[in-house]
């Protein structure tokens, strides 16, 4: 039976061997045969050597996660034949290398079909062909398998060979040929195959005509593009995984004026990122989880003073170091409450990659609006998934800057002699006018200490009352302001059994989940919530209303869960989890829903809260 | 451009009228007296004019000022300033800071300041305490000295923050001592009209608990070995003959040896204290450095580049960028 655009296609190798490039290429020639890319990236915190794989799963249909079955491994080296051949699934593929590895060492699943490729005797070939040294060549063997990939999958090869020509330009432009080369001798290879063997390999792709241009993206860069578009101009970070693409990718755009200041640490990278924005100009940092630990005093201050400021947090595996390269939805306690005192912060989390540039462009609004910090957790899952989406609407944006400074206003400042105002309450919106230095009559004071209308320090009781009092405010004020489609969606049929709630980057697999669960006969949906703190209270209908209540999260704990408690009184005991470090693929939300729906979760005592719980703990992926 | 006023401004323009609280005979009030008047001969519009200044007695410069005062986190002056000259390279930024905030918990941030050569002035009140703690240890405090409040003597040495400035890049630095008002606002002004990152570290007397380096020690008169006849504690190092500033600063023998003859005068050691320009160096700031990057910076500052239309539509068009990505 034909599988026709359904493949999870996996390439792995030592990293620094072009893992990476070889899926890209392989991404970008499925996209631009118009069909539907859905990648995740897995690697270790290491430069050279260590086992990293990435898997591509193709569709002509749109697709939002990945799935455990792999239809083809494509490896050229020993260890990922090793270590991912029981991951290939009867019917499937495995490209390897017969003179690094025997198939009777390997794990295989009965029916997987194994195809040898003799990568350097197509490297010598090529070393022929084009003259070019035998030695430099090496980097290829990942275009080869690619190459063989597309020849078992009855694609045409003409989307490689101009995929090859538009990724290596400038001074990789000579790489063009000898990969061109490469890449037709192990497709003509591999295509030459008796019919016999062709037929056994069920899974093809074809290529979809007059679709309309796709972007195929990352969060990372999408979220960068997003704050492009909102004017951010100030960028600062230090050196982290994973939130250091963002800022390469900022930088490497320097036709936009962006200033990106590489700092001395995360302390530097916010504080001058208020000091930026007191001038008036848009600034943001990113960072990922120790970083984010650095930053919360100057968070605070950016709170007292009320300083719009975005902080972008790439989140990571924790606690310390933790696992520098894997994904985990563990900030969420911390940048809701980390830091001494009170002070009012935003804090959201994007759903999907389009939802990166949508939420980055408006994080910037809500940042001048509320005049206090707003924190984004994006997490290393989708900041480094590829996915092909349609291009970003851009016909709703507007730029909202918040309450500034009116001329008449600078000019009673001028009058009056005693500075600007800056921090008065005004009777009705809260907010106070905010003048940019430069501006005549603009002086005023910011201070850490508690202070007065125009930023002289006081201990004075009653002003504290009044200052504090303004500042937690803010938090009625997002409730209130922020649309209440931006804080949360309810996914799905509103009256199903089961309501699955999530946060941040698992919405996809979610949305994948619903159709295929609904065909095995159970109904469920599904509560994301884009606004995590304040916690956006109008949620709670829907908790109150629904019939059974699973929270979905990638970390130990259920720090949603716990703020639901707190900000509802609701306890949440169905719990699917996953603290490995590894995302959660589709075939695991299936099954652990199902699990739940069949009542096969065994109960246990919650530690933190002496509650009985019914928790699935995930553990698949390597 | 930093602008200036056509007509000039009295000093009690750029005074605030929030009551001063610093100790009586404190070294605060000299360094503050001549940021101001450095202000006002300078004629600094105060609205486009931001003071910096880092957390304990010296931090309250802040709210002195009446241009804009920024009073940020311990140790963390310069990121806050760099900060704000970067995005706007039209204000004055000045910062200032005490000795334990700027050399003790914000000693990275001083050195990496350094590298970036900001057009800014940093002003450190160094007076070898934490005064608003009560009296503890600062970096500047010597090995086996014991003040006021040190149960026991200071464990530690001193770091010598001029040849730290020296090494870590700063093309202007220079010292000054509070209480002597004509040498030090000269050197104020000169620091925020160096064109590059300026250190100045004023020396201060802390009458309530530096009891060993007080005004009466600072301003004594002594005897130098082998010398005839008494000589002030401070001496003018410039006028003495030493000449830091570096003519041709492509000129790397004439760099070494100016930075060579700055070390020494910054380890000067005996019982004389030197003040004045150790050295001074002209090289490109870091805005110019971004802008030679990146054009759209030399039309525009970041705090100037249009990103919205009057109707507040965003008018970034990103669609050269989209470009990479389309399939």
């Amino acid at each position: 039976m034909k599988v026709v655009n359904e493949v999870n296609w996996m390439i792995g190798g030592p990293q620094g061997t072009g893992v990476d490039s070889s899926a890209n290429l392989f991404s970008q020639a499925c996209a631009s045969a118009g069909l539907w890319v859905f990648g995740k990236r897995e690697y270790h915190s290491n430069i050279k050597g260590k086992h990293s794989y990435f898997q591509v799963r193709v569709s002509d249909k749109p697709i939002h996660s990945h799935v455990d079955d792999v239809h083809i491994l494509a490896t050229f080296e020993d260890s990922t034949a090793r270590l991912h051949a029981h991951e290939v699934v009867k019917g499937g593929a495995l490209i390897y290398d017969p003179t690094k590895i025997t198939l009777d060492d390997l794990n295989l699943k009965s029916g997987v079909i194994t195809l040898p490729i003799d990568f350097n005797s197509v490297i010598r070939h090529v070393a022929e062909v084009t003259g070019m040294e035998y030695g430099t060549l090496s980097l290829m063997k990942n275009t080869i398998a690619v190459a063989a990939s597309m020849a078992l999958l009855r694609m045409d090869i003409s989307n490689m060979e101009e995929t090859l020509a538009r990724m290596y330009t400038g001074r990789k432009a000579k790489l063009v040929a000898p990969n061109v080369a490469a890449s037709k001798k192990a497709y003509e290879a591999v295509d030459a195959l008796p019919d016999e063997m062709h037929d056994q390999f069920p899974y093809h792709l074809e290529p979809q005509k007059n679709t309309p241009k796709r972007l195929l993206i990352n969060g990372a860069q999408a979220n960068s593009l997003g704050k492009l578009k909102a004017g951010c101009r100030y960028q600062t970070y230090y050196p982290i995984s994973p939130a250091t693409d963002e800022s390469n990718f900022l930088e490497s755009h320097p036709e936009y004026g962006i200033a990106v200041v590489q700092c001395e640490d995360e302390i530097a990278a916010i504080d001058m990122a208020l000091g930026a924005a007191t001038t008036g100009v848009r600034a943001s940092t990113a960072t990922s989880g120790p970083g984010f630990c650095l930053m919360a005093e100057g968070l605070g201050w950016g709170g007292m003073n009320e300083v719009p400021i975005v902080l972008f947090d790439y989140q990571r595996g924790g606690p310390s170091t933790g696992l520098p390269t894997r994904h985990e939805q563990g900030d969420l306690m911390f940048a809701a409450f980390g830091g001494h005192g009170e002070y009012p912060r935003l804090v959201m989390a994007p759903a999907t990659i389009n939802d990166h540039f949508h939420l980055a462009f408006e994080s910037f609004n809500y940042a001048d609006k509320f005049q206090t910090p707003v924190i984004i957790l994006n997490d290393k899952f989708l900041t480094h998934s590829l996915e092909t989406i349609p291009p970003f609407k851009e016909n709703n944006l507007v730029v909202d800057r918040g309450r500034l400074a009116t001329q008449p206003e600078l000019e009673a400042a001028i009058a009056d002699g005693k500075g600007f105002p800056r921090f008065r309450p005004d009777p009705k919106t809260i907010l106070s006018p905010r003048p940019y230095p430069g501006q005549e009559g603009s002086p005023y004071w910011m201070t850490g200490d508690e202070h007065d209308d125009y930023g002289h320090i006081t201990e004075n009781p009653e002003n504290r009352r009044k200052m504090h009092e303004k500042r937690m405010a803010k938090y009625r004020l997002m409730l209130e302001q922020i649309p209440e489609d931006r804080q949360f969606s309810l996914n799905g049929d509103p009256n199903a059994e089961i309501t699955l709630i999530c946060w941040g980057s698992t919405f996809g697999v979610l949305e994948d989940a619903l159709p295929i669960l609904k065909e095995k006969g159970i109904s469920a949906n599904f509560l994301h919530l884009r606004m995590l703190h304040p916690f956006p209270i109008s949620a709670e209908k829907i908790l109150k209303k629904a019939k059974k209540l699973v929270i979905v999260e990638n970390n130990w704990g259920t720090q949603l869960g716990h703020l639901i408690r707190m900000s509802t009184g609701i306890f949440i005991p169905n719990q699917i989890v996953k603290y490995t470090g590894r995302p959660m693929s589709l075939n695991e939300i299936l099954e652990s829903v199902e699990k739940i729906h069949k009542k096969q979760v065994a109960p246990e005592v919650d530690p933190l809260t002496g509650q009985s719980i019914e928790k699935v703990v995930l553990t698949y992926g390597l | 451009m930093v602008s200036k006023l056509q007509t000039p401004l009295t000093v009690t323009a750029y005074k605030s009228d929030v009551h001063n609280d610093w100790c009586p005979g404190c070294g605060d009030f000299g360094i503050l007296q001549a940021i101001q008047q450095s202000c006002a001969e300078l004629a600094l519009p105060p609205w486009e004019t931001m003071v910096f200044a880092g957390i304990g007695c010296s931090g309250k410069v802040f709210n002195y000022m009446a241009s804009h005062g920024v009073h940020t986190l311990h140790g963390r002056v310069l990121p806050f300033a760099v900060g704000a000259k970067i995005a706007n390279p039209d204000l004055e930024v000045v910062a200032v800071g005490g000795d334990g905030d700027g050399y003790g918990i914000g000693a990275g941030h001083f050195v990496h300041a350094g590298r970036r050569n900001v057009d800014m002035a940093y002003i450190v009140m160094t007076n070898e305490v934490y005064g608003l703690t009560k009296g503890q240890a600062s970096p500047t405090l010597g090995r086996g000295q014991q003040t006021k409040s040190l149960p026991l003597p200071n464990t530690n040495d001193a770091i010598q923050p001029l040849a730290l400035a020296l090494s870590s890049g700063y093309t202007w630095i220079g010292r000054s001592y509070a209480f002597d008002g004509r040498h030090l606002k000269e050197m104020i002004k000169k620091a925020i009209e160096h064109k590059g990152m300026a250190l100045l570290d004023v020396l201060q007397p802390c009458p309530t608990f530096n009891d060993l380096h007080t005004a009466e020690w600072f301003n004594k008169k002594i005897k130098v070995e082998g010398g005839a006849s008494m000589v002030s504690r401070i001496f003018n190092l410039n006028e003495a003959g030493h000449d830091g500033a570096v003519k041709d600063p492509t000129n790397l023998d004439e760099v070494a040896e100016k930075q060579k003859k700055a070390f020494e005068m910054a380890h000067y050691h005996g019982d004389r204290i030197p003040v004045g320009v150790f050295y001074e160096i002209k090289l490109p700031t870091y805005v110019e450095r971004m802008q030679a990057q990146a054009p759209m910076l030399k039309k525009y500052s970041p705090v100037r580049i249009p990103y919205e239309d009057a109707s507040h539509l965003p008018t970034t068009d990103l669609s050269k960028t989209y470009e990479e990505f389309l399939f």
